[in-house]
Formats: C-alpha cells, sequence, structure tokens
C-alpha cells in the first residue's frame, strides 16, 4: 500500500453490513478509488449499521439508536461515504427526519446529512475523479437501485465512469429503473412477491445480452445475483466500485471460486 | 336524516384537524378574491391549426368552410360521405340555415338517431377541443347520442388555453350551463386488453366544420 | 364492500399463478408506463405543474371547510342539493332515500370509486333495484360479479377471451371474439338501458366552489349519458375533491389524463351545473351531491393530510412493481397499490390491513410519477410506525428487531457476529453459493444466497492498515 496523501479530505468509509460480510471487495475498491482520488481513508471501528432496517420496519426508536452511533462515528471526517445508494440514502434523507424534533440531535444529524455520499455520486459529483486506467472486458449492463435513484439522483454516474473503462461496453438493459424486488426485510416477508419482481429484472438483463451486471448497491445485486445462480444464467455480477477500481478481476457475487483475500 | 348535522359534524371535524375554528370574515373575503395563476402551457402555434393537429390526432376530422352560409353543404358533403340518411337533429342555434334536401328536427335526440349538427360555443386550442355549452338551442343529447356528431365551430371562437374558455363560460349573461361539454374526438375505450376502441357509447365519428 | 386484505399474502401468491391474471397485468404494464413518459416529455411544464398542484392542493385542504361552504352554496344556487355523509353508511341511506323517492326501478352508473367505497351498488340491489354500471371496464366486472382490480381501468385484469365468455353468457351469444365486436355488443345492450334509468350515478373527479358544478372526466362518455338521461342526477364524491375556481381544476386536468393513461386529453370533460333549466330539451331534473367524508376529515390533521391530494388518476399502481406483479384483486379492498395501501388501513383499520404497508420496497417510483407529490413510501413507513407502536407488529419480527437493535449498537459484539457469520456461511457454501438455509427459507426458496468471502471488511481492513 502506498502511503496516504496528506492533502485532500479526510474520508470516513461507511462499511455497510453486507459489504463488510458478503464482499470485502467492495470495500478495498472503494478504498483503492478514494485514494487514488486524492482522499485519506478512515474506517472508523466504531460503525456497525445504518439503521434502515429499523427506520423501514417502523421501529423509529432503533433507527436513531443507530443513527446517533453512526453521527458519533463519523461526524469529525470532512465527508462520509458509502459503497450504497441505500444506507447513504438513508443518512442524508432519514437522519433529520428522525431527529427533527430533538435539538440536541437534529443539528448534528442535518451536518453528517450535508457531508454524507455515495461513493460513485462524490467521486462523479464532489471529486470530479475518473478511475484511473481500469480495465473490463465485457459487455455490462447497470441496474439503477432505486434509493441511489430517486433518493440521491444516482443515474448519470455511474454510467460516466463506467464509460471510462477501458475494453467495457455498456448495454442499456430494459427498465432498469425498476425495482429488482430486494427492498430488505421485503424479500424475505413477500419471497413470491419478490420473486416475480427478480424474475422479471432477470429476464431483463438475459435480453440485453450483457455478461455482465454492475450495480451500486449490493442488497440488490445478492438478490439478482442469488437469482441468476439459481437459475444458472451464466451472467457475472459486480458492484460498480470493483470494475471502476479495476478488482472485478475475481469472481463476481455467488461466482463459483471462493474470493481470494 | 340529520344531514344537516352531518354536515356541521363534518365541518367540525375538518376545523378540529386544522386545529382552528371557522374562518374569519377577513380571511374569507381574502380566500374569495383569490385568483389562481397556474403555469399556462407554452404554445407557439396558430391556434386553428393547432386546434386541427390535435382534434385529429385522436381521430376526429374536421372540414374548413369560408363562410356561415357554406356549411350546409359542408355538411351535406359529409352525411353523403358517410352515407347516413337524409335525417339528422340539428340544434336551434343553426336554426338560421336551411338545410335543404335534410330533415331536420330541433329536439332532442332519441335512440335511433344516426345524425346531429351542434354549434360549439367555443373551441380550445390547448388539447384540440371542443367547448359545448347546453341549452335550448343546443342539447346535450346531440353530442352523445347519435352515431355521427357534426359540430360547427367558428374560427373567431378558438382560445387558447382552458382558462380563456372559462372566461368565455363567465361571460355569459344566463351564466354556466346546466352541461359544458369538452369533447376532444369521438367516444372511445381501452378497457379490453388496453386496445383502443371507438364509439365505446358517444359518438363513433366527430366532424368539425371550422367557419372562417 | 366487504374488506379482504388480511388475505393478501394469500391472494397474492394465487394472483401470481394465475396465467391470465399475468397476461392481462404484462399487457397492461408497458402501455401506461410509456405513454405517460410520452406524455410528461411532450410537455415541458409537466414538473412545474406537478408543483403547483401540490401547492394548490395543500391550500385547498387548509381551508377545506370555506371551500365546501362555497361549493354548497353555489351549488344550491344552480338549483341543486348538497348531502353530507358522514360514513358508508350515511351515504347509502342519502342516495337510497333519493332513488326510493323517486321510485326507481333502473340506476344507471358512471365510474365512482365512492360508490365502491360506500358499497352501494349491493344496497341499491337489496332494495330491488337493477343497477347497471356503464364504463365498459366496471360492466365487465359487474358481469364477473368481481370488485374493480384498478381505479382507472377497472377490468384491466380480464383478457378479451374471458371477456368474450361473460359476455356471451350475459348477452345470450352468438360469442363475439374481436375487441370491435365486443364493444359494440355493450354499446347497443347498454344504450336502452341509458333511456330507461330513473336515477343516474357519477363520481365528481372535481367540484367547482366557483360554479357549484361537478366535474367528470371520461372516454367513453358512458357518464354523459348516465347524468343525461335519467331523471335524476346524483354526484358520489369525497370531501377533499373540491377546488376553488375552474382556473384551479384546469391545473389537475392537465396532469390527470397525461398521470392516469397518458393521454393529453381524455375523449369528455363534463362540467355539470345544477339540474335541467326551464326550457331545456334534456338533462336531469334533480342534481344531487353526496359529500363523503368517511375518515377523511381525521387524515387532515397529521401525517397522511398529504394523501388528501390524491386526484386518483392511478399513476401509482401502474408504475408499483408489486401491483404489476400481483393485480388489484390481491389488496382487498376497492383502493388498490401503492394509494390504496395508505387509504385501505386509513379508512379501514391498521389492523385489517396489515400486510399492505408492508408489501412494499420502498422503491419510490410511485412517488416519483404521482401529479400532486404524495410522498407515498414514507406514508407507508408512517403506517409501519403506527403498527409498530400499536404491537400490531407479528412477535417474531419484534423480538428479531429487539435482538437487532441490542447487537447493532454494540460494535464489537456485532463485529464478531459478522465474522461468525461470514465464516459459518462460507463454509456451508458450494460453487460460490449456498442453495439452502432453513433459516433463511424466505431467501432461500427464490435463490440462491451468495456466499462470503470467509472474513469481513472490518477484519482484513484492520489486518491490513493495523488501525486500532
Ligand atoms: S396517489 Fe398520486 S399517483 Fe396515486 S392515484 Fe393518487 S394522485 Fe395518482
Amino acid at each position: 500500500m502506498t502511503e496516504t496523501p496528506t492533502r485532500g479530505p479526510r474520508v470516513g468509509l461507511f462499511a455497510t453490513c453486507l459489504m463488510n460480510v458478503f464482499r470485502p471487495n467492495v470495500g478495498f475498491s472503494a478504498v483503492k478509488l478514494l485514494e487514488d482520488a486524492g482522499c485519506t481513508v478512515e474506517v472508523p471501528a466504531n460503525q456497525t449499521c445504518c439503521g434502515q432496517p429499523g427506520y423501514n420496519s417502523g421501529d423509529y426508536d432503533a433507527a436513531r439508536a443507530l443513527a446517533r452511533q453512526v453521527i458519533e462515528a463519523f461526524e469529525h471526517y470532512d465527508y462520509i461515504v458509502g459503497p450504497s445508494g441505500s444506507c447513504m440514502a438513508t443518512i442524508r434523507h432519514d437522519y433529520p427526519v428522525l431527529f427533527q424534533n430533538d435539538d440536541v440531535w437534529r443539528p448534528r444529524a442535518q451536518a453528517l446529512s450535508e457531508k454524507s455520499w455515495e461513493l460513485l455520486s462524490f467521486l462523479a459529483d464532489v471529486l470530479h475523479a475518473a478511475p484511473a486506467d481500469a480495465r473490463y472486458d465485457g459487455t455490462v449492463t447497470y441496474h439503477d437501485s432505486c434509493s441511489g435513484l430517486r433518493g440521491l439522483g444516482i443515474k448519470g454516474q455511474p454510467r460516466a465512469l463506467l464509460g471510462e473503462v477501458d475494453g467495457l461496453k455498456l448495454k442499456e438493459m430494459e427498465d432498469s429503473e425498476v425495482c429488482c424486488g430486494f427492498g430488505g426485510t421485503f424479500c424475505v416477508k413477500y419471497p413470491e412477491i419478490s420473486e416475480k419482481m427478480v424474475e422479471d429484472k432477470v429476464r431483463n438483463i438475459l435480453a440485453s445480452g450483457a455478461d455482465t451486471l454492475v450495480g451500486g448497491d449490493l442488497g440488490c445485486l445478492m438478490n439478482i445475483a442469488g437469482r441468476l445462480k439459481r437459475i444458472h444464467a451464466p451472467v457475472k455480477v459486480f458492484h460498480t466500485a470493483e470494475v471502476l477500481a479495476g478488482l472485478a478481476d475475481g469472481p463476481g457475487l455467488a461466482g463459483a471460486a471462493k474470493e481470494a483475500d | 336524516m340529520s344531514t344537516s348535522n352531518a354536515r356541521d359534524a363534518i365541518l367540525g371535524s375538518v376545523r378540529n384537524a386544522l386545529r382552528r375554528g371557522p374562518l374569519d370574515d377577513t380571511r374569507r373575503a381574502e380566500l374569495d378574491a383569490r385568483v389562481p395563476r397556474h403555469t399556462r402551457p407554452a404554445q407557439g402555434e396558430d391556434l386553428v391549426a393547432r386546434f386541427i393537429r390535435k382534434f385529429e390526432s385522436r381521430a376526429g376530422t374536421t372540414a374548413r368552410v369560408a363562410s356561415r352560409a357554406d356549411v350546409p353543404a359542408a355538411v351535406e358533403a359529409y352525411r353523403a360521405g358517410k352515407g347516413l340518411p337524409a335525417r339528422a337533429a340539428v340544434g336551434a342555434a343553426l336554426q338560421d340555415l336551411a338545410f335543404p334536401g335534410l330533415e331536420i328536427h330541433h329536439g332532442a335526440a332519441g335512440v335511433s338517431e344516426m345524425l346531429s349538427v351542434s354549434q360549439a360555443l367555443a373551441g380550445i386550442a390547448e388539447p384540440g377541443s371542443l367547448m359545448m355549452a347546453s341549452g335550448p338551442a343546443s342539447p346535450i343529447t346531440h353530442n352523445f347520442v347519435p352515431d355521427d356528431h357534426v359540430v360547427v365551430l367558428d374560427a373567431g371562437a378558438i382560445v387558447g388555453h382552458f382558462e380563456e374558455a372559462w372566461a368565455v363560460l363567465r361571460a355569459r349573461a344566463e351564466g354556466m350551463p346546466r352541461a359544458t361539454n369538452i369533447i376532444s374526438g369521438p367516444s372511445r375505450t381501452a378497457d379490453v386488453e388496453q386496445t383502443i376502441q371507438l364509439g365505446a357509447h358517444g359518438p363513433r365519428r366527430v366532424h368539425v366544420i371550422i367557419v372562417g | 364492500m366487504e374488506i379482504r386484505s388480511k388475505e393478501f399474502k394469500d391472494r397474492a401468491v394465487f394472483a401470481i399463478h394465475d396465467a391470465s391474471l399475468q397476461q392481462a397485468l404484462g399487457k397492461a404494464r408497458g402501455g401506461f408506463v410509456g405513454k405517460r413518459a410520452q406524455q410528461a416529455a411532450e410537455l415541458p411544464e409537466f414538473e412545474q405543474l406537478r408543483e403547483e398542484a401540490k401547492n394548490t392542493k395543500n391550500h385547498i385542504l387548509d381551508h377545506l371547510d370555506h371551500y365546501l361552504e362555497r361549493y354548497e352554496a353555489a351549488v344550491t344556487a344552480a338549483g341543486g342539493h348538497v348531502h353530507w355523509a358522514r360514513d358508508a353508511e350515511e351515504a347509502r341511506k342519502i342516495i337510497l332515500d333519493i332513488c326510493q323517492r323517486v321510485d326507481a326501478k333502473t340506476v344507471t352508473k358512471g365510474k365512482s370509486m365512492v360508490s365502491e367505497e360506500i358499497g352501494l351498488n349491493e344496497a341499491l340491489i337489496d332494495n330491488g333495484m337493477e343497477v347497471i354500471e356503464t364504463d365498459l371496464g366496471e360492466y365487465i366486472i359487474q358481469l364477473a360479479h368481481e370488485p374493480p382490480s384498478h381505479i382507472i381501468a377497472p377490468a384491466v385484469h380480464k383478457t378479451k377471451d374471458q371477456v368474450s365468455d361473460l359476455f356471451e353468457a350475459a348477452h345470450g351469444g352468438p360469442r363475439k371474439t374481436e375487441v370491435p365486436d365486443l364493444v359494440n355488443e355493450a354499446r347497443m345492450v347498454l344504450r336502452d338501458k341509458y333511456f330507461r334509468a330513473d336515477v343516474g350515478i357519477t363520481g365528481g373527479n372535481f367540484l367547482v366552489a366557483e360554479t357549484g358544478s361537478s366535474i367528470i372526466v371520461t372516454n367513453e362518455g358512458n357518464g354523459d349519458l348516465t347524468q343525461t338521461l335519467a331523471k335524476v342526477h346524483i354526484v358520489t364524491s369525497g370531501i377533499e375533491r373540491v377546488v376553488p375556481t375552474l382556473d384551479d381544476a384546469t391545473l389537475f386536468l392537465r396532469l390527470l389524463a397525461r398521470s392516469a393513461t397518458g393521454q393529453e386529453t381524455e375523449t369528455y370533460t363534463t362540467i355539470s351545473t345544477g339540474p335541467r333549466r326551464a326550457d331545456d330539451l334534456d338533462g336531469p331534473e334533480e342534481y344531487h351531491v353526496v359529500l363523503v367524508d368517511n375518515g377523511r376529515s381525521k387524515m387532515l390533521a397529521g401525517r397522511f393530510k398529504d394523501m388528501l391530494r390524491c386526484i386518483r388518476c392511478g399513476a401509482c399502481m401502474n408504475h408499483c412493481p408489486v401491483y404489476g406483479a400481483v393485480g388489484g384483486h390481491a389488496y382487498g379492498w376497492v383502493y388498490p397499490g401503492p394509494m390504496g395501501s395508505v387509504l385501505t388501513p386509513l379508512i379501514k383499520g391498521l389492523d385489517n390491513a396489515y400486510d399492505l404497508p408492508n408489501a412494499c420496497t420502498l422503491n419510490g417510483r410511485c412517488a416519483s410519477v404521482c401529479p400532486v407529490k404524495i410522498p407515498l413510501p414514507d406514508l407507508l413507513r408512517e403506517l409501519r410506525h403506527m403498527q409498530h407502536q400499536q404491537d400490531l407488529t407479528p412477535v417474531m419480527q419484534k423480538r428479531a428487531l429487539k435482538v437487532w437493535r441490542y447487537v447493532a449498537t454494540r460494535p464489537k459484539l456485532y463485529h464478531a457476529l459478522e465474522q461468525v457469520g461470514a465464516r459459518v456461511l462460507s463454509a456451508i457454501a458450494r460453487n460460490g453459493s449456498i442453495r439452502r438455509l432453513p433459516l433463511a427459507s424466505g431467501w432461500t426458496d427464490v435463490r440462491d444466497l451468495p456466499a462470503p468471502a470467509g472474513r469481513t471488511f472490518l477484519e482484513l481492513w484492520q489486518g491490513k492498515r493495523g488501525q486500532k
């Protein structure tokens, strides 16, 4: 590892639960992209989850408890950046709402909200960074995860960044903006409906002719990758950051060989 | 039935929800004086041309004649072209015109009426629609019962936006018509497998004769 | 109409396996979405209009009592009658009384969601009247003895073949198989009914305080024949449908057809003001409006006030992937899709519709197309919050949330468990994924679980960077 530059913003990396457990490679990709763009990256150890599962289950108290923890862990950084539109939309949009009647925490939530960024929009909109000589040989289709797309306006940025990857051909699928049926606990509470939705998504992916699916949220990607695997469809699945960082050289999500550390 | 109790209860419940009592007279006067200024979609087109383009985009048909005296011939051309019997319900608003060869009446349209001819109050270029006002000289049944509806529209009566059409209604000495029908083409349905089919319940064809 | 929202899960699964329903839904979906997008793209002011529509509705709701009073006075001045109904029962009684007073035998109806909401048809039929739905879609489902499955396309769940069967059974054949013939057959049957009708009942898209008018918007013209040819015209409408002026109605008219069916305008926009005038040749002799509250005024008080902006365009369900998967009947009451998932629990009780707010991925597509910008996902989450507070959440889920909160607020414990999880899952995986996981069958019944790498990111990171 190279020494981290001393100038450039100090970024706290939000290590999402799914990334932490299922896809460490996404974390390392995020670190590489941020450092390449001149950031100093730290990963605070006192972080867990953004609280969204509690919030979306209607347990606002639990969500607030988690939000306070995130605020405390990250508020001294210049930015909090995470490789998930879903978690970052929670921090940006929902934290201030959760504390709207709390004079102590509302300003802190608001302050964190304002410096919270989803990784790709941070790279594109704040740092104006381009991926450094990444290469990916394949035809890629991009799934617009809902929270990133509608919550944070992420649509052009990942496509523009992917467009700069050597060898990569981007091919749009039909209905790329339609939900894949993940929806957090939705996918286990209503598996049949979720199945129908992911089936529609998979059909569009296959119809696009792409050999690789990328996206910005591991929840959606695991759902889609799991379904592709179940029906033995030979489409590789990566987080956009892995492709941009040039770290999509191993197997994709649910891919056959084990990841190397 | 205690509908007046229900009235008070509902209004009370509304005020309760809004956490206030009835509005005072000053506030009410302000609300009554409120003039809405909503965005009107931009139009950069000749009004008649836009009306025709929009109306025809929904399977309506149009013809243009130079003067009102030309209307009977245009009606006759349409009737003959469609092979309709020489009978029509004609709004009394058109009673200044003679329709030679056509058996006409000014009454309401009955279930077996095939053709009607009406005078439009205005045209609205924005969506390309007719505005018909009901009255003794323009019964509503003429607009909906016959298979073929021919409408006479003065080119000068075509306004740009809906708001201008409402101004025409407000300017009428007799006030609001019982029914104001804004008609944008033949009756249609898409209720069977989203397949568009004309002539669901109302006219199968609407033909506008633009005068002037 | 009986509420069956408690059966949501079963009905949803049933719907997913109903081949002809899936065929019908598949046909509908693309059309509505594509046409709406095209209309929105063709009107540069569309987004501006949505914002104005939201603000105007908010203004109306903040002064609802005033505009209702002004509307009532204007209807009365035009010779009509306004009736107020606190709930469904009161509304049914008012309408039944009018029908019985004029000794009605035949009642025709234009499409009215409020009349579905108050269960009107059953009440009239039980009292010996013939009730005929005249909107073609409504007519089809009336023949099928089914409730609507969509608020603007009530028979969207029926295939052409099913319509052929229904018409053959009802009209006595010969069986028609092509759409034009089917539509024509219904046209002929219904014409006769319009002319025989004693009472015609329609909904009201907008009630105009300025003029005392009700406005309906249709493509078929059935609403016009219904109100013109009957002796008595009754309008049923929710109290929130009032607008101050014709100019305000215009704002919503510009959005309604574009959002609903993806048309620039629907074929007929009809403004009805009072009964037939002295020298008129046609039109109803009496004009009544029944203003229905049925839970609306209470909604005005809190977070759900936003929902009262709804203009019933159906765009939210057209764009909802859950609705697209299960159709409208699964929702179990009158209003399906996102707007129904908010309204049903509010009108019929949270405990009667537990699943509706939960069966949603909060993907937000509905809110992104709603012409009056109702934050539907936020309202659904708010209902979940109410369920949580009222202890309606299933016990297992409550427990899981408690455990999750306990662990997630203790980072060391959380990371330790994550490490164990990553190792265990990695160990039981084959070829990169796990096919069956007993405790997570909701996941693995449908899809494989991608396998973790064995060690967590934080673990690896600390190893590499040696932090803390
Ligand atoms: S909630 Fe919005 S999108 Fe849905 S029916 Fe109402 S107005 Fe239309």
